[in-house]
């Protein structure tokens, strides 16, 4: 049998890959759509072992040792992780998706040279290019994702010390950026032109590494989710070059794909925070300038609160990366559950970028098990607040900020959720802080406006205790 | 390799990348995190080329430098794969139970 009928299998594989991310992107279809994904890359693993040839090696048993072992790890991760920690194990197996692609690279080219069999003309091109850029985006993928997610974290714990992530970039550090990006090409070039030499390919191991921690070392924590985005689009990416290191269709149909969706989710993403993407990588943010906090509020007490939260008919939660933090979202919905007990109506204004992560409010009260007809996004909401009693705003800052309206600063013309126009609004918060973008908030100071200090946590358990002794 | 594989890989690749474009366009904000976890599983694909070189280089019987980091990118790569598309499965499970159970 010609070896190419397999070939028949990988188009069938590519083809469940298009179908499932086609349905990925649709509420009612998105489960099927992951199914098929896994569908597909069951065939591609399978149609790739049953074509070889094992010999009189022990191969078989490795093979299926190193699927075991991956898939085991791999699942264990998956069930065991919490609903709050899912953007940074996103980004951790977006790390692991560049290292298998930029490894399998390295394995060729170290393959190559210690068996003296190296490639000539359009091969040794083809394939060298496809290596080293396979190696560049692969490792530049890998640091860049872990630096991501302890960025998510906010720190990492060595030894039993924590320390926290640093955001640091000075404007020369994007011109260092630009040099270790030339001298990788640079020494792509260099390895065409002398195959034989693995110095060539380690150094571009080594360079791209640092290069995918000097890219999001400047970037700060509320940006990641753009970052982590866009290194999925760039694992995709690695993956299309691996494929033409192999010469498969597969590889390089899924990864390119990928890499494209990618793209397009990174600029939704951007959209939503009416930021420029070249703005999120290269221009550190509000970093510097942070407005210094003149005036004072006095804070409310849960029963204040409560009393008036009784007998009011239209309530709006608005939750923000503090809920995440907090991880209140359970108390969060029991407070919402009195209410409506009470015939109150209650939903929850989602913004966009709220949180850490595309969708990571969505996730948490899908936790929470608070159903999803009352998640409702920012546009519909906004038309709505006019009408509500109280407005709740669960550890958000500047995605409810007044200043967005203004057109100056920082926040300019940033979508918000219009909390101010609700006949209330109540602010679970830590301090009167500035929030990522280093602007100080109007609607903390308005009259209307009732100020829990605290953590989230806390302060709704006790107002959910408060609210029970009405 | 012959000039004409090559021609085809790349019109394949630059195919497939427009193929990607056009399959995201409006998607609502709740699916984000599944729809990029999601599309991480199936980079995950990388996987293929793991397990070829897993073989080829302990073909030898000296398994060399070459086929450990073989060995090593396939258990990465299943990590990613099986990880990947278990942890959508559980946050897809997640909304859709909200919306269908109440």
């Amino acid at each position: 049998m010609d070896e190419a009928v397999w070939d028949i299998g990988y188009l069938v594989a590519s083809i469940l890959f298009i179908m499932g991310l086609k349905k990925l992107g649709h509420p009612r279809t998105a489960p099927t759509g992951n199914l098929y994904g896994a569908m597909g890359m069951l065939v591609a693993v399978v149609v790739t072992i049953a074509q070889m040839d094992f010999g009189e090696t022990n191969n078989f048993i490795l093979i299926i040792s190193g699927l075991v072992i991956g898939g085991f790890i791999g699942y264990l991760m998956a069930i065991r992780v919490q609903m709050t920690g899912m953007p940074e194990m996103v980004a951790l197996f977006n790390g692991f998706g560049g290292a298998a692609s930029a490894l399998v690279a390295a394995s060729e080219v170290f393959r190559r040279i210690n068996e003296n069999n190296l490639p000539e003309g359009l091969e040794l091109h083809v394939a060298w290019t496809a290596i080293g850029l396979s190696a560049l985006v692969g490792w530049v993928t890998l640091t860049g994702s872990l630096l991501a997610m302890m960025k998510l974290k906010g720190g990492v714990e060595i030894f039993g010390t924590w320390y926290r992530t640093p955001t640091w970039g000075p404007e020369w550090l994007n011109y260092v950026k630009g040099l270790v990006l030339i001298s990788i090409v640079g020494l792509l070039y260099m390895t065409i032109e002398e195959p034989g030499n693995q110095d060539y390919v380690i150094a571009i191991i080594v360079l791209s590494s640092i290069l995918g921690i000097l890219f999001v070392l400047p970037i700060g924590g509320a940006d990641m989710p753009v970052v982590v985005s866009l290194l999925n689009s760039l694992s995709g990416i690695a993956a299309a070059f691996t494929g033409f290191i192999i010469g498969n269709n597969v590889l390089i149909i899924a990864g390119s794909m990928v890499g494209a969706a990618g793209l397009i989710l990174t600029n939704i993403m951007c959209k939503a925070m009416n930021r420029q993407l070249i703005d999120v990588l290269f221009k550190s943010f509000g970093g510097s300038d942070k407005e210094q906090v003149t005036r004072t509020k006095v804070g409310s007490d849960p029963e204040e609160v409560a009393m008036v939260c009784d007998g009011i008919s239209k309530c709006v939660i608005i939750p923000g990366y503090g809920m995440a933090v907090s991880q209140c979202q359970h108390q969060v919905r029991e407070f919402a559950d009195i209410l409506e007990s009470n015939g109150c109506e209650v939903k929850y204004g989602i913004h966009p970028v709220a949180g850490r992560m595309p969708g990571h409010m969505n996730v948490l009260l899908a936790e929470a098990s608070v159903p999803y007809e009352k998640l409702i996004e920012m546009d519909d909401i906004n038309s709505e607040m006019g009408e509500c009693d109280v407005a709740i705003v669960v550890g958000a800052n500047d995605t409810v900020n007044p200043a967005a309206r203004s057109g100056e600063g920082p926040l300019a013309g940033m979508p918000i959720i219009d909390a101010d126009k609700a006949r209330v609004v109540i602010m679970v918060k830590r301090s009167l802080s500035v929030g990522y973008a280093g602007v100080d908030n109007d609607l903390f100071y308005e009259d209307k406006t009732m100020m829990l200090f605290g953590d989230g946590k806390q302060m709704m358990t006790e107002l959910v205790a408060s609210l029970k002794d009405l | 390799m012959e000039l004409v594989t090559l021609i085809g890989a790349i019109t394949v690749f630059i195919l497939a990348i427009f193929l990607g474009f056009e399959l995201i366009t409006k998607v609502p904000a709740t699916l984000h995190t599944p729809l990029m976890s999601g599309a991480n599983a199936i980079s995950g694909i990388t996987i293929v080329g793991a397990l070829i070189f897993s073989n080829t280089d302990f073909n030898g019987g000296d398994p060399g430098v070459a086929a450990w980091l073989a060995f090593f990118a396939l258990i990465l790569a299943t990590i990613n794969v099986v990880g990947g598309f278990a942890v959508t499965n559980r946050m897809l499970n997640m909304i859709a139970g909200k919306r269908g159970g109440k």
